[in-house]
């Protein structure tokens, strides 16, 4: 059963085509990758899902809604970010973008929200009802803090945590709104190799243990090798190839694409 | 702050220059002279002589920090360096005015000034005294640094007890008076300044104060380590809560009508303040027009419950109307938050400091003039009463405003525990991946707005019937800039903040009224060191222990939060 099913999906800044007839289907419970060069449009394509960006063509389909559809369409819908989170797709950033001055808990604890029932008028009373809401998430919180492996780091401000207990925060802060789908925007920038083993493993385990269908975008060829099932490459903003990871590596265009037609040549 | 670039005489000789400068620019404004008038001890110490040494005083020990891990001649030297630099300009300031009639460039260059800074002795001996006097205060203040930690606080402790009660004496006499009767009051006070003698003790009791509160702390953080601190320091903290309220519930006994109004109009602000704490400290929204729900909540008091002629005479009293003042002054947040809702950082703050202007002038204008009155304001608002008593008294209306301030505190603190306040607070840190996590920035940024409107609408109600008359020119723009800089003072984002920032910005110039007119002054150079020196205010926020909490048992290093 397809997740998410994007049919010509198209996105101009300007003059510019970001994505460009972009079609992409991914079926649930699968790690799949998006690659390609800098600038190919990967990360504008996960704006898109998430509902950051109005696309201006095309039709993004999750979990059998319509949640951005563009001007070419007959009813164009542009879903607000807060509400596909609702419908169950979480995300991680490029550039890690934890809630800085907010401790590691209280970071997870943002990520709930989507599931916390309770009015803030009850919240100034008090009620029993929210007392308990409380007490569950915290204890949820603190669950996921150590499914990450962050134990004891939960009363540290994020910014106070190394970069790769950051990166692990952000995890868990998209896993804490129990994602159907989780967006991955390059999950092992700046990690060393040793890191790096870890977070693919990690990532693995996430599909393996929760049921979390995972869509990565990456640049280290070696992780997307090893855990994708199926890859997609984009190049200006289209997409060039895709098939599975041994496919892909044969794939003359994504070798042009990454090398230049020379060297594409010479291989 | 690290010992790699440690000072020479260049850096010496510049923060000399520096002190220097600021002194002349003090003496040359009026404002030491001013400040002369208010004697700390009795014939021997004024706040002008203070602050006439404050500069050469800080700057020496600043510097002697820097150096500190070196040789104790070097340290005292580079003090007496900055001392005499001090001096220099002064004394060529006293020669030239000698010398000159300077006055007709520099009208406070009076002879006052100059027989204050030579000491009432003539041009040549004064100078030297001046000159004598701010190398030993430099070295000593230098030299301070060498002492151990313990003296060192021990010492700052009693010197600022001293400073403290000596700026306040004349407040002090009257309260001590009317409690303990003149034999007390002559024995502590010369005139209206503390005497000589009674400063010494205090100066003594602070450094023992401070001796013993070192100790103390030091034995709590001992028995910290071997035992469970929280079982221990429970008890402590109720009966700190207990004798907290009895304090509070006493205040105008102890403190008099006059202080009483103060505290009053500090009560006014910290309401304020904790209505623009959700806003900006919490949710991160800079509102510049601030001042516009306390003109809605007070005008809306006012037009409701006046007996003069803009009242509607509707039979309103200061209680029925005042749910109407914080309802109109809600609405008001929210209609102002719904066009800004896509604007962020300066762009909000342009839009709310108009939207607060355009509040005022249309309180001013001819077109409303018929309904609230334009430039002559809304007269004869009642004062509150309550079953029958008419609440005239400013201790009776203290209560009024200690309720009011009481309840925004408690759903201050209940909503920061919540989860709309991790919501304010996601958003503050960042917008884009809030709305990203689920949260919907549109209720999140009406409840905000919603939220602090009622607080400062319910200022604003008070407000109106304890001045029984309004008048447009009260809500302008420094009233907004006044409740910000508190915040900011006080430690954005922290309740406890807002007290002091209120009590720093709002109490203390009531107390220092014959300076008002370098208040402005004081205000700038008070932001300016707090920026540099601690960004995060008097009082800053504390982070929550969330994990420690849920599992007691469990042994971490706890966070840092300087």
């Amino acid at each position: 059963m397809l997740i998410l099913k994007a049919t010509g999906v198209t996105k101009q800044f300007g003059g510019l085509i970001a994505v460009n007839q972009f079609d992409f289907e991914l079926p649930e419970g699968k790690i799949i990758s998006i690659i390609g060069p800098n600038g190919a449009g990967k990360t504008t394509f996960f704006n898109c899902i998430t509902g950051f960006y109005a696309i201006d063509g095309g039709i993004i389909e999750f979990d059998g809604h319509i949640i951005n559809s563009g001007e070419d369409t007959s009813h164009p819908i542009h879903r607000r970010p807060d509400q596909i989170t609702h419908l169950g797709i979480a995300r991680t950033y490029q550039n890690i973008r934890l809630f800085s001055n907010m401790t590691a808990i209280e970071n997870i604890l943002v990520g709930q929200h989507r599931h916390f029932k309770t009015h803030w008028v009850e919240a100034i009373v008090r009620s029993k009802r929210m007392l308990q809401e409380e007490a569950k998430a915290l204890e949820e919180a603190i669950t996921l803090l150590n499914f990450v492996g962050l134990q004891g780091l939960g009363d540290q401000l994020a910014s106070n945590l190394p970069y790769g207990a950051q990166r692990r925060l952000e995890i868990a802060r998209a896993l804490a709104s129990k994602p159907k789908l989780l967006l991955l925007d390059e999950p092992t920038a700046g990690m060393n190799p040793n890191e790096t083993r870890e977070m693919t493993r990690f990532i693995q385990h996430l599909r393996d243990e929760l049921g979390i269908t995972i869509l990565l975008i990456e640049h280290d060829m070696k992780v997307v090798m090893n855990i994708s099932e199926s890859i997609s490459v984009m190049d200006f903003g289209m997409k060039i190839a895709e098939g599975t990871p041994s496919e892909i590596q044969r794939n003359s265009r994504v070798i042009e694409a990454y090398l230049g037609r020379g060297a594409a040549a010479q291989a | 702050m690290t010992p790699t670039n440690t000072p020479t005489l260049k850096d010496a000789v510049r923060y000399g220059l520096l002190s220097g400068l600021i002194e002349i620019n003090l003496s040359a404004i009026g404002f030491i002279l001013l400040l002369h008038q208010r004697e700390l001890v009795a014939g021997a110490f004024t706040m002008g002589h203070l602050f006439l040494f404050t500069a050469p005083i800080g700057f020496a020990y600043l510097l002697a920090k820097k150096t500190a891990a070196h040789s104790r001649s070097r340290v005292l030297g580079y003090g007496a360096i900055i001392g005499a630099l001090t001096a220099l300009p002064l004394i060529i300031l006293v020669f030239l005015a000698t010398a000159f009639d300077i006055r007709q460039f520099l009208l406070n260059i009076s002879p006052d000034l100059i027989t204050l800074l030579t000491f009432g002795q003539s041009v040549v001996t004064g100078s030297l005294i001046l000159l004598a006097i701010n190398v030993v205060l430099g070295m000593l203040s230098a030299a301070l640094y060498l002492l151990p930690p313990q003296w060192r606080k021990m010492a700052v402790s009693g010197l600022a007890w001293v400073a403290i009660s000596g700026t306040f004496s004349e407040i002090l006499l009257g309260r001590l008076r009317s409690f303990f009767g003149r034999g007390l009051t002559d024995l502590i006070f010369t005139g209206k300044s503390l005497n000589p003698g009674f400063a010494v003790f205090i100066l003594v009791a602070g450094a023992l104060y401070s001796y013993f509160s070192q100790r103390r702390h030091a034995r709590k953080e001992a028995e910290g380590d071997r035992s469970d601190a929280t079982v221990l320091s429970l008890p402590i903290e109720t009966i700190n809560k207990i004798i907290l309220g009895v304090v509070l519930l006493l205040l105008p006994v102890l403190l008099g009508s006059y202080l009483t109004e103060v505290t009053n109009n500090v009560g006014l602000y910290v309401l304020m303040g904790l209505g623009l704490n959700i806003v900006v400290g919490f949710a991160g929204l800079l509102d510049l027009g601030y001042v516009a729900f306390f003109a809605i909540g007070a005008y809306v008091m006012g037009i409701l419950t006046s007996e003069g002629a803009l009242g509607l005479g509707m039979g309103f009293t200061f209680w029925t109307a005042l749910p109407f003042s914080v309802l109109a002054a809600t609405l008001a947040g929210i209609l102002l938050g719904m066009p800004v809702l896509r604007m962020r950082g300066d762009y909000l703050a342009i839009v709310t400091l108009g939207f607060g202007e355009i509040i005022r002038i249309l309180a001013l204008s001819d077109m409303l003039k018929p309904f609230i009155g334009g430039a002559q304001g809304v007269l004869q608002i009642p004062k509150p009463s309550f079953f029958g008593i008419d609440l005239i008294q400013p201790g009776q209306l203290y209560y009024i405003i200690l309720a009011c301030v009481l309840l925004a505190w408690f759903i201050s603190a209940r909503l920061r525990d919540s989860r709309l306040g991790r919501q304010w607070m996601a958003m503050r840190e960042d917008e884009d991946v809030a709305e990203a996590m689920g949260i919907n920035l549109v209720s999140t940024k009406l409840l905000a707005f919603a939220t602090g409107a009622a607080f400062s609408g319910l200022a604003g109600a008070i407000f109106a019937s304890k001045l029984t008359s309004i008048f447009p020119h009260s809500f302008n723009l420094l009233v907004s800039i006044n409740v910000l800089s508190l915040i900011i003072v006080g430690g954005i984002g922290s309740l406890p903040g807002v007290v002091v920032g209120s009590l720093i910005l709002v109490g203390l110039p009531e107390l220092l009224r014959e300076f008002a007119e370098h208040r402005l002054l004081m205000y700038g150079a008070l932001l300016i060191f707090m920026m540099l020196a601690r960004p995060e205010g008097f009082w800053p926020s504390e982070v929550t222990k969330r994990e420690l909490h849920a599992f007691e048992e469990q042994h971490q290093p706890g966070t840092s939060s300087d």
